[in-house]
């Protein structure tokens, strides 16, 4: 059986040229081949994707590990490209304004808040602390704005907000080194909520403490005695009754970052 | 005789099958983000005819309570949908196969003649190159489409930094809607496009693999035919 006719093998040897049926089922073989192929790594990478484990809890949890890499890339090149502190929100007349705001979320600003008692916290980059009181903060120039307010859900709303600019009430109480800083922390007074913003951000022309909307003091459901508004971030960002802000070079905690969202949020 | 005939360069093969996966994660994750925000629906004469999306829709999908995940899927995936369009623009721009593609001056009249002779309601249909009027108009308006999907994206994305973009776009809530209508259209371009692909049976689809065709041509007339005719 192993024994083989030697003549016969070279015959075999010799290059007869394809017949075009040949042609077609080797190309077909060949294309459908790498096809199947990589539509199985295509589909194995997609699975590994899914599966992939979730980052490890920090300033930012609950995304999958390389999800979460991407969205910091792609948020530091869409900054790195676009942000500029000159480009202004949109604003509108007065009359544009929504009378029903919308409210979404309590956390962090549940029931009511005695003014008198209520200080603004700031924590200096030394660690001593400046209490601010709700007169001292009236006192300073006020700043109202008018903008179309964006959730990360989706909806929008226009919104008629008065306070005073970051960016005013810093220079006012000397932060200077502070404003070097390449973060802000703001947190509510039970810690329940808080939120990390950019310098860049926390100090653009249009961010605000608003104790006002509507052209009335902040209602307890929005925020009151004193709240954040930067219309550069989706809604998640601007925190309600600000207790304490922090300064600091790196990210600080951010609690829907925690929940898988992007830390910038940026818009 | 049976010949083999070149039809689909690699290039074309390779962003086709690659854009069809990305595609098909690009609405997937629209889909997560959409629903933390479902609110267009069809109105006609003050009855809702349509809700974007049922219930029983998003639960066969897994859909609710998905949106930073899908936010997270849809800001990784965008890159590589928007590199291989402008990959595949390019690549049909410099080759020259837009000549073949692109819809020319009689197409618009011709594809009612190509559409009349798909549903059976005319015999012949018109000559045509690789792509008939129909195709060409098809295959065009879906990468204008893929364009406007990346630029009214875009637009919702960085609505304050991209502001020029966003106003170009029609506004926040204009974009919004053109990113989701157009969403809608790669759906019904999908549905349609499968079938004229079983209709054209083996020889066609293998062509969007393999890259070619085969047909089937008389023998080649002889030199004393030719001094004939």
């Amino acid at each position: 059986m192993s024994l083989q006719n030697p003549q016969h093998m070279t015959k075999k040897k010799v290059k007869q040229p394809l017949t075009v049926e040949q042609k077609i089922r080797r190309r077909e073989f060949l294309s459908f081949g790498i096809f199947g192929t990589l539509s199985a790594a295509a589909y194995g990478g997609w699975k590994w994707l899914y599966h992939s484990p979730e980052e490890q809890a920090g300033v930012t949890a609950g995304a999958r590990a390389p999800l979460r890499r991407a969205l910091n890339k792609t948020e530091l090149f869409f900054r790195r490209l676009t942000f500029n502190e000159n480009h202004l929100v949109k604003t509108y007349p007065v009359e544009m304004a929504a009378k029903t705001v919308r409210h979404n979320s309590d956390i962090g600003s549940e029931g009511d808040v005695d003014i008198d008692q209520w200080r603004l916290r700031i924590v200096r980059k030394d660690k001593s602390v400046l209490n601010i009181t709700y007169k001292e903060i009236l006192a300073l120039p006020k700043t109202e704005l008018v903008f179309d307010f964006k959730c990360v859900e989706g909806w929008d709303q226009i919104q008629h907000w008065g306070g005073v600019l970051f960016k005013d009430l810093l220079t006012h109480f000397g932060l200077l080194k502070e404003v070097e800083m390449d973060y802000v922390g703001m947190m509510t007074p039970d810690e329940q909520y808080y939120v990390g913003l950019d310098m860049p951000s926390a100090i653009h022309p249009q961010t605000i403490l608003a104790y006002e909307m509507n052209g009335k003091p902040l209602p307890a459901q929005h925020g009151k005695p004193l709240r954040l508004i930067i219309p550069v971030k989706y809604g998640i960002k601007n925190l309600k009754r600000i207790g304490t802000i922090i300064f600091s070079d790196q990210r600080p905690p951010d609690y829907w970052a925690e929940q898988g969202y992007d830390y910038y949020s940026g818009l | 005789m049976k010949v083999i005939k070149e039809k689909h360069s690699l290039a074309m093969r390779w962003a086709h099958w690659i854009n069809f996966p990305l595609l098909g994660i690009m609405i997937w994750s629209g889909l997560l983000i959409y629903w933390a925000n479902d609110e267009y629906e069809v109105m006609i004469f003050g009855h809702r005819f349509i809700k974007f999306f049922p219930e029983w829709f998003y639960n066969l999908l897994h859909i609710p309570h998905r949106l930073s995940e899908g936010m997270a899927f849809h800001f990784l995936f965008m890159w590589f949908f928007t590199l291989n369009g402008i990959f595949y623009v390019l690549y049909t721009l410099i080759s020259g196969e837009w000549r073949e593609l692109w819809p020319q001056k009689h197409s618009f009249k011709e594809a009612w003649l190509v559409l009349l002779h798909d549903l059976h309601l005319r015999k012949t249909a018109p000559p045509q190159g690789k792509y008939n009027a129909a195709q060409r108009i098809a295959y065009s308006a879906i990468i204008v489409m893929g364009a406007g999907s990346v630029w009214t994206g875009l637009a919702i994305y960085k609505p304050v930094q991209l502001n020029w973009l966003t106003w170009l776009m029609g506004g926040y809530h204009l974009a919004r809607i053109w990113h989701f209508a157009l969403t809608l259209g790669y759906v019904m371009f999908f549905v349609i496009h499968v079938i004229q692909v079983i209709i054209a049976g083996w020889n066609n689809f293998r062509s969007v693999i393999s890259g070619f065709e085969v047909i089937n041509e008389p023998p080649k007339p002889t030199a004393h035919d030719e001094e004939k005719s």
